[in-house]
């Protein structure tokens, strides 16, 4: 379920890395759960701690591991963030470690249908604005950023702020909570008419 | 008459039970829904919180395939201590199925397999439908002139209650092989090369199709490995326009249309492919005979050359790309300029959704028959079905990798992914029939080559990343 998001404004992790694919962000030995809890404790795993190991050391240059980051709320992450596997435990661990949104120059397609699906906001910007922003937090740590989702901006740190796209009823979803399979349900009449008209080829239950 | 349109379009129109207007994606509709163990049980919690039905259990298929054991002395029982979590996940979708009244292929049934594997054997996959599953690779099935392509677990839920999905209208990517492939070169070659050319996010909102003579001189199996890596170059789905090859296929099968509807279907079928005259989004052109057998060297599947080329140098890098480039290689200890061709492996896997069907195994075979693997090397050949692993052993197949010295295994995704206790020891180099070389796919610190069924049967002799046509010569 979505939780609503208008504005935030927040720190940025840094991870300047293009293709970060959804095994890295969860890897697969987190995939025998039968619930969406207790995913953040693998986010990054392997990059995070020693031996991919959440009870071993932590990795002390990774950016979430580096005090000056602890608090990020934001991923400012390289172009073509999670592509790769569909496993939506991806956002579910972002999300359980407690991001609300992932900067990039682009997303793969399922990634940001998944996110936006939980309530993580997915914002592309160009690729000066990257390099502003990857310029801006190396230089300061504390550098915060405003994502207005209302009025879709992005408030840049040197002043003025950029428009960002995204998909208008994933943006309604996100604003007012309107539930997705709410919606779907309520076109039951709609889908009775298409079943009606076209009859299946198919009964996976004959063979 | 109507302007002319591209199989994809078709295919979307016939589906939209709402069309997108201003600000709504639209409706689609699902012809077949997939299910396996790993991305479904949240969904069903979902339904259950909401006291919701699944809407058309007769248009939904399960299977076990992802955490399942492919280790043949390891029973149900073992399993529970081995692997509980993975054991607990397997009797959820047990329980899901049994109280939704959904076909299930669990462990121990002849028609159990890979998702991806099962679908076109079993004929449930047909050309014009729509096939979606919470697995990127459900793009496989647009090789038989399907719409395929993975979602998520939410929409795992939303296909569940509804059999719909909300989605936006992908644009489209022709992605044209001409030519005549040379000896030694095959699909796994084609679309590694296709992926190289293009980058792995090249076809991000796009579902490509593939056209040409090589595409055209595929079989079936063939086409399913070039469709199943579409999302390797970030397009959602690949399709391949059905003809005489498709139909051929899939008469007979088990779920596919007999008799009177089988002649209707065919009708139908034939008037699927993309018009003349249609246009695409984008377009895209190699040249199937200049192609060579494709190995990839970093970690991912858009880091691939020509198995006797070397690895990039940095200034074949762009510069914003090279601390990425860099990290890749650091993590396969690999230099730029290194050749791959002589480099010792430890692992040659043989398997997963990509290339695990009778016609790979064939091809593995012919390589390693009367041969021998590499002192010290270890071989898995893992297949992608229970009606593979059959036919496999009747037709001698078995024997042959057993002779040869290799693993032959219980059907699964198995090392593809390492979610069932096959897998790399940190450091180990692996030739790999499957999909993604990611850091850590096969096993945290494992190394991955991806390469065709006949690289890695090369390989498996001489313990070395080898170019298949030396051993054939």
């Amino acid at each position: 379920m979505s939780k609503s998001f208008t504005r935030f404004t927040g720190t940025m992790a840094p991870l300047p890395i293009q293709n970060v694919d959804t095994d890295q962000i969860i890897p697969a030995s987190y995939l025998k759960v039968t619930d969406r809890s207790g995913l953040s404790s693998g986010l990054f795993s392997r990059w995070r701690y020693r031996d991919g190991d959440p009870e071993g050391e932590p990795i002390s240059d990774f950016v979430l591991n580096r005090a000056e980051h602890g608090e990020a709320r934001i991923l400012l992450a390289g172009d073509n963030f999670g592509c790769g596997s569909s496993r939506e435990h991806a956002p579910w661990a972002l999300v359980g470690y407690g991001f609300r949104a992932v900067i990039s120059t682009s997303f793969a397609d399922i990634f940001r249908s998944n996110a936006l699906k939980n309530g993580l906001l997915v914002v592309p910007v160009t690729e000066d604005v990257s390099a502003a922003l990857f310029d801006a937090v190396t230089a300061d740590p504390a550098t915060e950023v405003t994502i207005d989702l209302e009025a879709r901006t992005l408030s840049l740190p040197g002043g003025g702020e950029t428009n960002f796209e995204v998909d208008p009823f994933a943006r309604r979803c996100l604003l007012d909570g309107t539930d997705q399979l709410g919606y779907l349900l309520n076109q039951a009449p709609a889908i009775q008419a298409f079943e009606a008209a076209n009859a299946a080829r198919l009964d996976t239950r004959s063979d | 008459m109507s302007r002319p349109r591209t199989l994809f379009e078709k295919i979307w129109r016939r589906h939209l039970v709402t069309a997108e207007a201003e600000g709504l994606p639209a409706t689609l509709y699902v012809d077949l829904h997939l299910v396996h163990e790993v991305t479904s049980p949240q969904a069903f919690t979902e339904l259950a919180e909401r006291g919701l039905p699944v809407r058309r259990p007769d248009l939904t298929l399960a299977t076990m395939d992802h955490s399942t054991p492919t280790d043949p002395s390891i029973d149900d029982a073992r399993l529970r201590v081995l692997d509980p979590e993975g054991s607990a996940q397997l009797d959820r979708l047990l329980a899901n199925c049994e109280q939704h009244g959904i076909p299930l292929y669990a462990m121990g049934d002849e028609r159990r397999g890979i998702v991806h594997v099962i679908g076109p054997e079993l004929g449930a996959t047909q050309p014009g439908m729509t096939v979606v599953c919470g697995d990127s690779h459900t793009s496989t099935h647009g090789a038989v002139g399907a719409l395929a392509f993975g979602i998520g677990t939410s929409e795992v839920g939303h296909v569940l209650a509804t059999q719909c999905l909300l989605q936006h209208r992908p644009k489209t990517y022709e992605v044209r092989v001409d030519g005549r492939l040379q000896e030694g070169v095959v699909a796994k070659d084609i679309i590694l090369a296709v992926i190289a050319r293009l980058g792995i996010g090249g076809g991000t909102g796009h579902v490509f199709e593939y056209t040409g003579e090589a595409i055209r001189a595929l079989d079936m199996e063939g086409r399913m490995t070039v469709c199943n890596m579409s999302i390797e170059g970030g397009a959602r789905a690949g399709l391949i326009a059905p003809d005489d090859v498709t139909f051929a296929y899939l008469e007979g099968r088990p779920m596919a249309p007999s008799g009177d509807a089988w002649e209707a279907a065919l009708d139908d079928w034939r008037s699927l492919p993309t018009d003349k005259g249609a246009a695409y989004d984008r377009t895209t052109t190699l040249d199937g005979s200049a192609l060579e057998p494709m190995v990839t060297y970093g970690t991912n599947p858009g880091m691939a050359i020509p198995i006797a080329g070397a690895v990039p140098e940095d200034d074949a890098i762009e510069p914003e790309k090279r601390a990425s480039f860099h990290k890749a290689l650091d993590y396969m200890a690999l230099e730029p300029g290194e050749r791959l061709q002589g480099k010792p492996i430890d692992v040659v896997f043989v398997g997963s959704c990509t290339n695990s069907r009778y016609s790979d195994l064939l091809a593995a075979a012919n390589v390693l028959r009367g041969r021998k693997v590499a002192d010290g090397l270890r071989v898995l050949i893992v297949p992608g079905s229970d009606a593979v692993k059959r036919q496999a052993e009747r037709d001698g197949l078995a024997q042959v990798f057993v002779d040869a010295g290799a693993e032959w295994r219980e059907a699964g995704c198995s090392m593809c992914l390492a979610m069932n206790g096959d897998q790399l020891a940190p450091g180990q180099y692996a030739v790999s029939t499957s999909n993604r070389n990611f850091e850590g796919r096969q096993g945290a610190g494992g190394r991955t080559f991806l390469a065709s069924p006949l690289t890695a049967a090369a390989s498996a002799i001489t313990g070395r990343v080898t170019d298949v046509r030396e051993v054939l010569s």
